[in-house]
C-alpha cells in the first residue's frame, strides 16, 4: 500500500514538475526577443512567438521545448548568422518563416540546424534564402515535414543542400518541397530513414543525393528538372517505390544514377523525359519491377560492371534507346517486360511474345563506344544498320535478351506520386 | 500599244503549247533591242527571266508530278499527326520522311524535267537570250513549284497540328534541301547528254548523301576513335546538306542533350546567331555552287 501511494505521489510530483507553461514572446510581451524567452523557459515549456519580424541574430535552443509560431512570424538572419541552432533533444519547431542565413565556405550554415539530438520535430516552416535549409547532424528519430525550402542559387560552391542529414538514424522526411538549393535532399551515413512524398525540383545539382546510407526507403517522391537528376551511391538495401523522376534533361543529367548500389529494390517508379532514366554502374542484385520508362533518351544504361540485377514487368515506351551497355557480357536478367519497339507476335495468345526481344540496338552499341556518333541519330543509314542487326545479330550483346516480352502494356499496380501535400496546416 | 501587243502574244503562247515557238519568237521580236545581250539592262533581263519562269511553272503544273508530290506530303503528314497524337513525335517522324523523300524527288524530277524540256531549251538558245537566263528560269521554276508543294503539303499540316519553332525549322530546312538538290540535279543533267546516265548520276548523288556519306563518317570516326573528334564531326556534318538539315531540326528538339559534349557544342553554336548564320551559309553554298557549275557547263556546251 505504501509502495502504491509513494508511486502515485511520485507520479503526481513528476507531473507537477513537468507541467508545461506557455510563454508568449513578441513585441509587447515580457520577452521581445526569442532568445530571452528561450533562456527564461524551463524544459518542456511551450513558447508561442507572436507574429512579427524578428532580427535577433542566431537563436540557440538548448532545452527540450516547443517553439511555435502564432501567426506570420519571420525570423531574419540578415545574411549575418545561422538562424536557429538546436542542441537539445525533444524540440518541436513549427510554423516559422526563416530567411537569409549567412553563407560561409568553412562552416555549413543553415536555416535550422540540429546538432547531436534525437526526437526533434521540424514542421510547417518556410526556409528561404539560407545556405543550407534544414541541417540534421548526428540525429535520431527526427521528423522533418511540410516544410518549404527555397535557396538563393548563386553557384554550386556557395549554396548548401535543402535537407542535409549527416550521420542519422530513423528519421522521417515527409511532404517537403525543396527548390533552388545545391542538392534537394542530401544524406551521408544515414540509416533506416523514410523519405515520403517530397517534391524536389529545380535544384542546381541533384534532387536527391545520398552516399553510404543503407536501409532507407524512398516512396512517392517527385524529382523534377534538377541539374543532374538524382544520384545515389555506395549504399545497400535501398528501397525506392512509386517515385516520379522527370525532365532531368541535359548532357550529363540522369533520372537516377546508381553507383555501387546493392541488394536494392526499385519498383513502381515512373521515369519520363530524362536524358538517361537509369544509369547503373557497379550495382548488383537490384530488382527493378513495374517501373515505367517513357520518352527518355536512354531508358537503362547498364554498364558491364552490373551483375545479377533483375529487370522485369517494366514498361519501355517511346525511349530513344531502351537499353545500352558497354560490354559484351551481360549478367543481368531481363524478363517479361513490355517493349514498345517489339515487333514479334504471340500465336498462342498467352500474353507473352513468341520470339525474344533484344533491347540493345546496334546504334546504341556504337554510341556507347563512340559518343560523337550520336550526331547520326535518325539518319537513314543508322536505321538500316539497326534493321540488319535485328535480322542477324552479331555485334549486340548475346545474352542481353528478354525471352518472354509482354505483348500488352503492363498496368501500374500503384500509381506513383499520390497527393504530395506540402504545407497545409 | 507595244505593251498590249506584247501581253496578247504572251497569252497566246501560254495558252497553247503548240503555238509556243512562233508566239515566243514574235514576242521577242518586239523587244529585240531590249534583249540584245550587250545593251540589255538588268531590269530587262529580269523581266525576261520572269516571262520564261511563268512558262516553266505552267509547264510543270501540267506535268502532274508536283501535284502528286503535294498530295503525298499532305497524306503522310496528316496521317502521321493523327496517328501519333503527340506533336513533337509527329515532327520527328515527318523529319525522317522529308529527309528521305524531298532530296530524292527533287533530284529525279528535276533531272527528268530538264532532259524533257531539252528541245525547248535548244529553241530558246537560238534566241538572243543569255544562257544563264535560260538555266535560271529552269532552276527557279523547279524550285518554286517544289517549294510550293512543300509549303502546302507540309506547312498546312504543321500549322494545324504543331505550330512551333521546330515545325518552322523543319519547313525552312526542307525548302533549303529542295533548292540544294534541284541545283545538284541540274548539274547532273548537264554533266552528261544521255538521259539514263543523267538520272543514274542524280540517283547516285542521292545515295551518296543519304547512305554512303554517313557510313563514311562513321568509318572515319572509328578510325580516329582515340582522338577528340568533336569539331571534325561537326565539320563533316555540315558538309552534307541532308545531315545538316537533320541536325538543325533535331537541335530544336532537345535530342541534343543525348549527344553529350558534341551536343553541347552544337547547342552552344546554334543558340547563338553564329550557328544559324553558319548553317544557312553552308546551305547557300550547297545551293549556289552546283548551280554556278551547271551554268558554266551550260555556257560552254555545244547544244
Amino acid at each position: 500500500m505504501i509502495k502504491l501511494i509513494s508511486t502515485l505521489l511520485l507520479i503526481m510530483l513528476a507531473h507537477f514538475k513537468m507541467q508545461a507553461t506557455v510563454i508568449e514572446c513578441g513585441e509587447n510581451t515580457k520577452f521581445p526577443s526569442i532568445q530571452q524567452a528561450l533562456n527564461a523557459a524551463l524544459p518542456f515549456d511551450t513558447i508561442e512567438v507572436l507574429s512579427g519580424y524578428y532580427k535577433q541574430g542566431n537563436i540557440f535552443i538548448e532545452k527540450s521545448l516547443s517553439l511555435f509560431a502564432k501567426g506570420e512570424v519571420v525570423i531574419d538572419g540578415e545574411f549575418k548568422c545561422e538562424v536557429i541552432t538546436v542542441k537539445s533533444s525533444h524540440v518541436h519547431i513549427k510554423g516559422f518563416h526563416i530567411k537569409n542565413s549567412s553563407n560561409l565556405s568553412s562552416i555549413d550554415i543553415a536555416g535550422i540546424k540540429v546538432l547531436a539530438s534525437h526526437h526533434v520535430i521540424i514542421e510547417y516552416n518556410q526556409v528561404e534564402k539560407c545556405s543550407f535549409g534544414i541541417y540534421l547532424s548526428n540525429t535520431k528519430h527526427c521528423i522533418v515535414k511540410h516544410n518549404i525550402i527555397s535557396g538563393n542559387v548563386l553557384a554550386e560552391t556557395n549554396i548548401g543542400n535543402g535537407i542535409h542529414c549527416w550521420k542519422a538514424d530513423s528519421n522521417e522526411i515527409e511532404n517537403n518541397e525543396i527548390t533552388n538549393q545545391r542538392d534537394g535532399i542530401y544524406f551521408e551515413f544515414v540509416t533506416n530513414t523514410t523519405i515520403n512524398k517530397n517534391f524536389s525540383h529545380h535544384n542546381l545539382r541533384y534532387g536527391l543525393h545520398f552516399m553510404f546510407s543503407h536501409s532507407n526507403t524512398y516512396t512517392a517522391n517527385k524529382f523534377s528538372k534538377n541539374g543532374a537528376g538524382v544520384a545515389v551511391m555506395y549504399s545497400h538495401h535501398v528501397t525506392m517505390k512509386n517515385n516520379l523522376f522527370d525532365y532531368n534533361w541535359g548532357a550529363s543529367s540522369y533520372g537516377l544514377l546508381l553507383k555501387d548500389i546493392n541488394d536494392s529494390d526499385i519498383s513502381g517508379n515512373i521515369f519520363s523525359y530524362n536524358s538517361a532514366a537509369i544509369y547503373m554502374e557497379g550495382s548488383n542484385r537490384v530488382n527493378m519491377r513495374n517501373n515505367t520508362f517513357s520518352n527518355n533518351g536512354w531508358a537503362l544504361r547498364m554498364q558491364a560492371s552490373c551483375v545479377d540485377n533483375i529487370i522485369e514487368y517494366n514498361n519501355f515506351i517511346g525511349n530513344t534507346f531502351d537499353v545500352s551497355t558497354n560490354g559484351e557480357t551481360q549478367l543481368s536478367n531481363f524478363n517479361a517486360n513490355y517493349w514498345d519497339k517489339y515487333e514479334g507476335y504471340d500465336l498462342n495468345r498467352d500474353g507473352e511474345g513468341d520470339i525474344p526481344y533484344r533491347p540493345v540496338s546496334l546504334f546504341s552499341v556504337i554510341v556507347e563506344q563512340l559518343p560523337p556518333s550520336l550526331l547520326l541519330i535518325r539518319s537513314f543509314m543508322v536505321y538500316l544498320l539497326d534493321k540488319a542487326e535485328k535480322i542477324i545479330p552479331s555485334l549486340t550483346p548475346e545474352y542481353l535478351i528478354d525471352n518472354k516480352p509482354i505483348i500488352k502494356m503492363i498496368e501500374a499496380e500503384n500509381q506513383p506520386v499520390a497527393s504530395i501535400n506540402i504545407n497545409k496546416k | 500599244m507595244v505593251n498590249k501587243q506584247h501581253e496578247k502574244n504572251r497569252r497566246d503562247y501560254l495558252a497553247n503549247k503548240v503555238d509556243i515557238q512562233s508566239g515566243y519568237a514574235s514576242a521577242l521580236s518586239l523587244s529585240i533591242e531590249e534583249t540584245d545581250t550587250i545593251t540589255m539592262t538588268k531590269s530587262n533581263r529580269n523581266n525576261l527571266l520572269l516571262r520564261l519562269l511563268k512558262y516553266v511553272l505552267l509547264d510543270i503544273l501540267k506535268n502532274r508530278m508536283v501535284l502528286f508530290y503535294t498530295l503525298f506530303l499532305l497524306a503522310t503528314s496528316f496521317g502521321l499527326f493523327s496517328m501519333s497524337g503527340d506533336a513533337t513525335k509527329g515532327i520527328a517522324s515527318l523529319l525522317n520522311i522529308v529527309l528521305l523523300v524531298s532530296p530524292l524527288l527533287s533530284l529525279i524530277f528535276s533531272t527528268i524535267y530538264f532532259y524533257n524540256s531539252y528541245e525547248f531549251i535548244e529553241l530558246l538558245s537560238a534566241q538572243p537570250i543569255q544562257r544563264k537566263t535560260i538555266l535560271y528560269s529552269q532552276y527557279w521554276g523547279l524550285c518554286i513549284s517544289l517549294i510550293v508543294a512543300l509549303v502546302i503539303g507540309l506547312g498546312i499540316p504543321l500549322l494545324i497540328f504543331a505550330p512551333s519553332k521546330a515545325a518552322l525549322s523543319l519547313l525552312i530546312v526542307s525548302c533549303g534541301l529542295t533548292m540544294a538538290f534541284v541545283s545538284l540535279a541540274l548539274l547532273a543533267a548537264l554533266l552528261t547528254r544521255d538521259k539514263a546516265r543523267g538520272i543514274g548520276l542524280s540517283l547516285l548523288m542521292w545515295f551518296y548523301f543519304t547512305f554512303i556519306y554517313d557510313a563514311m563518317m562513321l568509318m572515319i570516326m572509328f578510325a580516329y576513335i582515340d582522338y577528340p573528334m568533336e569539331t571534325i564531326t561537326l565539320t563533316m556534318i555540315s558538309l552534307n546538306p541532308i545531315d545538316l538539315a537533320r541536325v538543325i531540326v533535331l537541335l530544336q528538339h532537345d535530342v541534343s542533350a543525348l549527344m553529350g559534349y558534341t551536343g553541347a557544342l552544337l547547342q552552344e553554336l546554334f543558340s547563338s546567331g553564329k550557328g544559324v548564320l553558319l548553317a544557312s551559309g553552308v546551305m547557300l553554298i550547297w545551293i549556289f555552287v552546283p548551280l554556278k557549275l551547271a551554268i558554266r557547263l551550260f555556257n560552254k556546251r555545244d547544244l
